[in-house]
């Protein structure tokens, strides 16, 4: 098992808890999108899964050990972190950028070596992208960033990939080439848990869904058995039906959408 | 381009000393050579110049090389070294040891204490009130800042007008004319030890800048490299303060010339830092003593040739700033 939480339990202060009772797995190759609303937890799960808040009670095991029993550059050699794009304060270079993911792999006072660089390179040629390695990350697009982020997380080499809405900001064309990419990794045995607002992505690249609200997971199991009207219309406090799609030019071939009733 | 600066310093000054000179007095030192000046060439050169010029190369390269620091554990370009009250506190500490006619001595080993102390203080403050969170590190260090610029203007008012105000007020200003050997040897540790601290450490600065979040998911113990580089940045900064004065703009300035012209990335930043910071306070130092009749405080000058210069920089290299 990749990944395996266990009643877990969080709070930034005593008096109430942001996430309760949580329990989920990641399996090899699984893809994992976790829906929920705005302010629900989904975040916070992340960072208490990447170790940046300590857990009050649970148990969060990566590659079948104890997160807390590693270290920050252990656990970082287990799973990699895709943040949502943003720009970063200093005019970075791509390739830099993508060679940082390589920190858990070196020394305290080590720096990259010629072979870090090769990694990163790769790293850029699986998400498409080597043709920028020289450009500045904060002069190319959203989308161009979210797949040197990805790249970053690649060069990582943790099998366990977490991305914080993945497709948040991107255009229409970008977002179906990040999900591709993240079905392509999942072919090859990384094990990917994501958070998403849309839940038509679950039908795209999901295997499992889990179902998050105020701090508990509702449900989780497969796309086609969790995702349903009345689960959604719940969720996110509005009328929502799932229907059935024929693509016009392959009449055999279907693909589920949610649509959001107006009236 | 350095070293180049630091032989052709050598040869400014009232006491005019020929390059061969400067070079067989240098080179007697190490080996043995047949001895073809005065003794006061003898003096010129290595009791006046070359502590000074050593100075200059030291408190430059410090100052560079903490601000580049900082600037990269605050994600923030604006930031000084003076951010975390380390000016502030090195100028009470000499003003105070001025009011008490202590020995120069002194002098410097309170600035020195206080500019440290300035700083144990803002982490104090932001240890017991807001957790890891950088914005009260930096308002923390506001507050000390303008608390001991309020103690220096109670020691100015009730300093001596006649020769201790005057005294304070030319340290403010920053100027290497009093640095002896002895200086020197005070501040070369301290500096030397930061700056080759941060060398080792240069690949977890450069990490951290992409933010707190990320950098800990890529396996950087935040908290502790933070704290170490705040400690060596402002070791180096206090030592060099307490030599040379306050020297406003070398720390904000250099690092940002070094990232137009090599960009962010910390394993180039620092030694670039280093060597763009000590021949430009040596240059300038060149200039302060030998342009005008009397001496221009050094702290002055920096910031008269560093804003234009600063400008005409920005509008020629845009790398990356928008």
């Amino acid at each position: 098992m990749s990944l395996f939480v266990q009643t877990l339990s969080f709070n930034y202060t005593k008096r109430s808890n942001i996430l309760n009772d949580v329990s989920l797995s990641v399996a090899k190759g699984d893809v994992l999108c976790l829906l929920g609303p705005n302010g629900t937890g989904k975040t916070t799960l992340l960072r208490c899964i990447l170790g940046i808040l300590k857990i009050n009670q649970g148990e969060i095991h990566i590659g079948g050990r104890a997160i807390r029993s590693l270290s920050a550059r252990e656990l970082a050699r287990e799973v990699a972190y895709v943040p949502q794009a943003t720009s970063t304060v200093f005019p970075y270079q791509v390739l830099d950028m993508v060679i940082m993911g390589r920190n858990p792999h070196l020394g305290l006072i080590s720096t990259p070596s010629s072979r870090d660089e090769e990694i990163a390179r790769e790293a850029l040629t699986k998400t498409g992208i080597l043709h920028l390695e020289n450009c500045l990350f904060s002069e190319i697009s959203g989308g161009e960033r979210q797949l040197v982020l990805i790249a970053r997380a690649l060069a990582q080499q943790a099998n366990l990939l977490i991305l914080d809405e993945p497709t948040a900001n991107l255009d229409f064309g970008n977002q179906a080439r990040v999900l591709m990419i993240i079905n392509d990794l999942a072919r090859q045995g990384y094990s990917i848990f994501m958070t998403s607002h849309f839940p038509n992505q679950a039908f795209l690249v999901c295997n499992k869904v889990a179902i998050m609200n105020e701090g508990r997971i509702l449900a989780c199991g497969s796309p086609d058995e969790i995702i349903t009207d009345s689960c959604l219309s719940d969720l996110y406090s509005s009328s929502i039906k799932v229907v059935s799609a024929r693509i016009l030019d392959k009449p055999h071939k279907e693909v589920k959408v949610c649509v959001p009733m107006l009236v | 381009m350095v070293v180049a600066i630091f032989f052709t310093s050598f040869l400014f000054g009232r006491y005019p000393v020929t390059p061969d000179k400067v070079m067989a007095i240098l080179i007697s030192k190490i080996i043995s050579v047949p001895k073809s000046w005065t003794d006061t060439m003898e003096t010129v050169v290595l009791q006046v110049r070359f502590p000074r010029i050593v100075a200059a190369l030291m408190v430059g390269g410090a100052l560079s090389v903490s601000g580049a620091a900082y600037q990269s554990v605050f994600k923030n370009p604006l930031v000084s070294p003076a951010i975390l009250g380390v000016s502030a506190g090195a100028g009470f500490g000499a003003a105070l040891g001025m009011i008490l006619y202590l020995p120069w001595v002194a002098v410097q080993l309170l600035a020195f204490v206080f500019a440290l102390l300035a700083v144990a203080i803002s982490l104090f403050i932001s240890k017991i009130i807001g957790g890891s969170s950088m914005i009260v590190l930096v308002l923390g260090g506001m507050v000390i800042s303008a608390f001991f610029q309020a103690l220096i203007s109670i020691a100015k008012y009730i300093a001596d007008p006649l020769d201790t105000l005057p005294a304070i007020t030319f340290w403010l200003m920053g100027g290497l004319s009093k640095v002896s050997n002895n200086d020197v040897i005070f501040a070369i540790l301290p500096i030397t030890i930061s700056i080759a601290v941060l060398y080792l450490l240069r690949w977890q600065v450069n990490v951290l800048t992409v933010g707190d979040e990320e950098a800990a998911a890529l396996g950087v113990n935040i908290n502790r490299i933070r704290l170490v580089v705040v400690l060596c940045a402002t070791l180096m900064t206090a030592a060099a303060v307490s030599i040379s004065g306050i020297i406003g703009w070398v720390g904000l300035l250099i690092p940002h010339m070094a990232r137009m012209i090599i960009g962010p990335n910390f394993q180039l930043l620092l030694p670039v830092s280093l060597l763009m910071g000590s021949g430009y306070l040596l240059l300038v130092d060149n200039i302060g003593r030998s342009a005008g009749s009397v001496e221009i405080p050094l702290g002055i000058l920096t910031s008269l040739i560093g804003a234009p210069f600063f400008i005409f920089l920005l509008s020629k290299a845009k790398k990356g700033w928008s």
